[in-house]
Formats: structure tokens, C-alpha cells, sequence
């Protein structure tokens, strides 16, 4: 039995067309995904995110338990509602899970991790956080819906009142406020201006409709993909895994090293796996007809790697992709599409960001 | 519910084929598969003028979702494409049945018209899927 968000019927209402997400029935468009692309890229769009997991962190000792769990080092956020991306690593430094921690008080951290590993990932937290006496605590009376777009603020606005639009005034990307019944952060995952808002499930269905009333329109998993994709963000279990090095899944910039007496999960493996070298995920760019896929084989003077997410880019007009290739790979690639061999460029992992092209 | 017009043959592949007289065949996909694609982004139509065989792979329909092939549904000659396809691919998406069609084939034997199903066989060919 599928499990469903508290804005299922309002999924059906707007023409959603529903999928099997990971045991969730969320939805893949509401008629053309596309279209729903381009709306965040020039206006505003919204999903719906509830069956991401939030779990919140308490007690003294929150933010040395973070410093142990996380290869990114919460000793970066010193202002209040700041945020943080991070990988959670095991033991082997591979990649139990990416997620985005949020500073709201000394003693009071959030986490927002990927729905897909939620079991995983709440069984290592608890078992990780006892030795530092941290409650963890599930959060699954919220909903949570991303606005995204360059207008997404502006409508958002409209629904708020003076104290919310106060509380975000000014609000700079990556940090989140408890604002009356919303948390309002300014995160997302489509390289777009915009707020990820959590908000008590009994209120959700009525701020969709609110949202919808004010012109910002539904985008499903769809758009979402190609989005973050566009914008060279990974997709946990696509472009990493437990299998697979943060060093090598374009993650490098989320490890703190320093200092270097910080201890945390998968360290002793991740320096060894820097001292030997890892292959690294790039970014593909293929301007004839025809679209990358996951799977596919890339193959480079330096050896073989494998395209990890590839899609068709609304925005560019072409297809773009990540891959995981040899540390040495140059500049240009070829990709076994369907037993033909097409050249791509190799370019940074970004493609499009604040509506702008990048390649 | 997919619209399965009654005056068309089908595949159980999702080709639609139209008698236009003349032993000429109009050729798409149904309403249907495109929306089991989704967004259509490109379209490979075959050569003018090439001979192909019943259940060959002659074109590729590229959605956001994944690359399909299409196959010839009866055998013969292609005699034209839609050239509209390869700036606007989403008119297999908006117009399935009309503007969408993909290529005009000059059947080479018209028994094998008998191998293909009518609105009703399509119908129950999608329903089991």
C-alpha cells in the first residue's frame, strides 16, 4: 500500500499524473513536464515535498554529535536558521545519504534527508547519537512544499502575514526561520530563487491551494529531476551511494578537513581514497539530437566511466548529463548511445542556474 | 481513457496506421503511448525512399522519459515523414492521431493488414498491459 502526502487529493485535483516514488504515490507531472520546467525557470513553481523526512536533533550536546556524523563540519554555521549541505558517511566513506542541516538553536539542529533512505538513515542517526545523549525526533506532522522560481518569493509574499514577511525579509540563501505555523527556508533543489516551506499537515492542502490561487503552479517529479539536473545537483541513489566516495560524486567542497583533529564517520577511509585517487563526476554536454541516459557508457582517452543521471535540458535545448569518468578525462568524451558512439563535451557539473545558461 | 479512433489499424507495439487509398499508409503512435512517454523531445524518422519489413524498428521516438522505438507496422516503402516532427516533437504529444504522425508507407503486401488489430483489439491489448 503506497503511502500518500496530506496533498494527495489535491495532486488529483490539478491533473496530476501519479507514480510509485519510492513507496510514496507522488506526482510525475500534472500534464507536461516541461512546461512545468519552464515555469521555474521564469516564474514559479511549486512541488510537494512532504515525504521528505525531518528529523530534528535536541540536546547540549547537538552540535558536537553533527561534527561527528557529518563529513561537513557544523562549526561552519554560528548564525541562527543558517543551513548546511552535507554528506552522511559510513565507516567506509561511502554515502549513507545527503541532506541539509539547519542551526535553529544550540541545543536544537534540524535535518531534512531524502524519503528513499529514510529507515537507513533514522537507524544510524539513532544509534549514532546515543553515545552523545541527542534525541532524535521524527517529524512527520509537517508537510513541506518548495516554491521555486524567480517569482516564487514575490507570490509566496502574498500569502504571508506581516510577521512571516518580516521574519524573511532579507533572508540570504541556505538558512531557515520558524515563522509562526512555517518554516521557511531558503533552500531548493532546482537552481532557483525560492523557499522550501514546512508547515503543519493540516494546513497544507489549504496553502497549496492558496499558492495555486496566486498563479504559482504545480511541478511534479518530473520537472524536478530535470531541474536539478540542469542545475548540477545530485540525486541520492543516481549519481551516489554507499558504494560510491563523496570524492568521487562532485561532493568534495562538503568535506571539511580542517581541522584536521575533527573526527567523523568515514574520515580514515575518505583520506585514503583521496591519497589514491578517485575517478570524478563531470558534467556532459551533447548539442545533437538525441539524450543521455543513466547507464550509459562514456568512454574517454583516460578509460570508461557511466553516466549516472542524464536527461534532455528544457532550458539549454540539448541533452546534458552527470557521469562518473576517470580522474584524467579531458575535455571531450564519446557515449554508446543505443550501440552508436556520439562525441559530448565534459564540462564543470552545472548547467543552468538562476535562469542563466552556464554552458 | 485513451481516444482509440475506430477508423484506424492498429499494433500492439502503439502504431497507429490510416488508409489514405492508393496503398498508402499513414503511421503515428497512439494516444496512448505518448502518454506512457511523456513530453516528446525528439523524433528519428526513417529515409524517404527506404524499404522496410513488418515489425522492423524504423524510427525513435526520444521522450524525457526514455528512447522508444517504432516499428513498421505492415511492410514497404516509405514514401514520406512528418519534417514538422524534428522542430516541433511535441506534436506527437498534443496531436497523436492528426499532426503528430510520423511517416507515409506504400504497403508491399495488404494481407498483412489482417495481422494488426482494430479499435476494440487495441483497446483490450492495453487494458491486459
Amino acid at each position: 500500500m503506497a503511502q500518500k502526502t496530506v496533498l494527495h487529493a489535491s495532486h488529483l485535483a490539478a491533473g496530476a499524473k501519479m507514480v510509485d516514488f519510492f513507496g510514496w504515490e507522488m506526482p510525475i507531472n500534472y500534464g507536461s513536464q516541461i512546461e512545468e520546467h519552464h515555469a521555474v525557470r521564469q516564474d514559479a513553481g511549486m512541488f510537494d515535498v512532504s515525504h521528505m523526512t525531518i528529523v530534528d536533533l535536541t540536546g547540549a550536546n547537538t552540535r558536537n554529535f553533527l561534527r561527528y556524523l557529518l563529513a561537513n563540519d557544523v562549526v561552519k554555521l554560528t548564525t541562527l536558521g543558517k543551513a548546511l549541505y552535507s554528506g552522511m558517511l559510513n565507516s567506509a566513506g561511502g554515502v549513507i545519504d545527503d541532506l541539509i542541516v539547519y542551526f535553529l538553536q544550540e541545543d536544537f539542529f534540524r535535518l531534512v534527508v531524502n524519503s528513499a533512505t529514510r529507515e537507513k538513515d533514522l537507524a544510524h542517526i539513532n544509534a549514532e547519537a546515543k553515545a552523545f545523549n541527542v534525541t532524535v525526533t521524527e517529524r512527520p506532522e509537517f508537510a513541506m512544499i518548495a516554491v521555486q522560481g524567480p517569482n516564487a518569493k514575490a507570490k509566496v509574499a502574498t500569502l504571508l502575514t506581516a510577521g512571516q514577511q518580516a521574519a524573511v525579509a532579507g533572508m540570504k540563501p541556505f538558512f531557515g526561520v520558524q515563522a509562526g505555523d512555517l518554516f521557511i527556508a531558503t533552500t531548493g533543489y532546482t537552481g532557483e530563487d525560492g523557499y522550501e516551506i514546512a508547515l503543519p499537515n493540516e494546513q497544507a492542502a489549504d496553502f497549496w491551494q492558496q499558492l495555486l490561487n496566486a498563479g504559482v503552479k504545480p511541478c511534479g517529479l518530473g520537472a524536478r529531476d530535470t531541474l536539478r539536473l540542469e542545475a548540477g545537483m545530485n540525486l541520492y541513489g543516481q549519481d551516489m551511494d554507499e558504494s560510491v566516495s563523496p570524492l568521487a560524486a562532485n561532493m568534495g567542497w562538503t568535506i571539511a578537513w580542517e581541522p584536521s583533529d575533527r573526527n567523523f564517520i568515514g574520515r580514515t577511509a575518505l583520506e585514503q581514497a583521496k591519497a589514491a585517487g578517485t575517478a570524478k563526476l563531470v558534467g556532459l554536454v551533447m548539442e545533437q539530437k538525441g539524450v543521455l541516459r543513466h547507464g550509459q557508457k562514456v568512454i574517454t582517452a583516460a578509460g570508461e566511466g557511466e553516466i549516472t543521471s542524464g536527461t534532455f535540458s528544457p532550458t539549454l535545448g540539448f541533452s546534458i548529463a552527470l557521469a562518473r569518468v576517470p580522474a584524467a578525462t579531458g575535455d571531450t568524451a564519446e557515449v554508446d548511445i543505443r550501440g552508436k558512439l556520439v562525441p559530448v563535451k565534459v564540462v564543470k557539473p552545472a548547467f543552468v542556474r538562476m535562469g542563466k545558461k552556464l554552458v | 481513457m485513451s481516444n482509440i479512433p475506430a477508423n484506424l489499424k492498429y499494433a500492439s507495439s502503439h502504431e497507429w496506421l490510416r488508409a489514405e487509398g492508393d496503398g498508402i499508409y499513414t503511421v503515428g503512435i497512439t494516444e496512448h503511448a505518448q502518454e506512457l512517454l511523456g513530453d516528446m523531445v525528439f523524433v528519428e524518422l526513417p529515409e524517404v525512399g527506404e524499404s522496410v519489413a513488418q515489425g522492423d524498428d524504423v524510427a525513435v521516438a526520444e521522450s524525457v522519459k526514455a528512447a522508444s522505438d517504432i516499428y513498421a507496422p505492415v511492410s514497404g516503402e516509405i514514401v514520406a515523414v512528418n519534417d514538422a516532427l524534428s522542430d516541433s516533437p511535441e506534436l506527437v504529444n498534443s496531436s497523436p492521431y492528426e499532426d503528430g504522425w510520423m511517416f507515409k508507407i506504400k504497403i508491399a503486401d495488404e494481407a498483412e493488414l489482417g495481422s494488426l488489430l482494430d479499435a476494440a483489439g487495441y483497446q483490450s491489448a492495453i487494458d491486459e498491459a
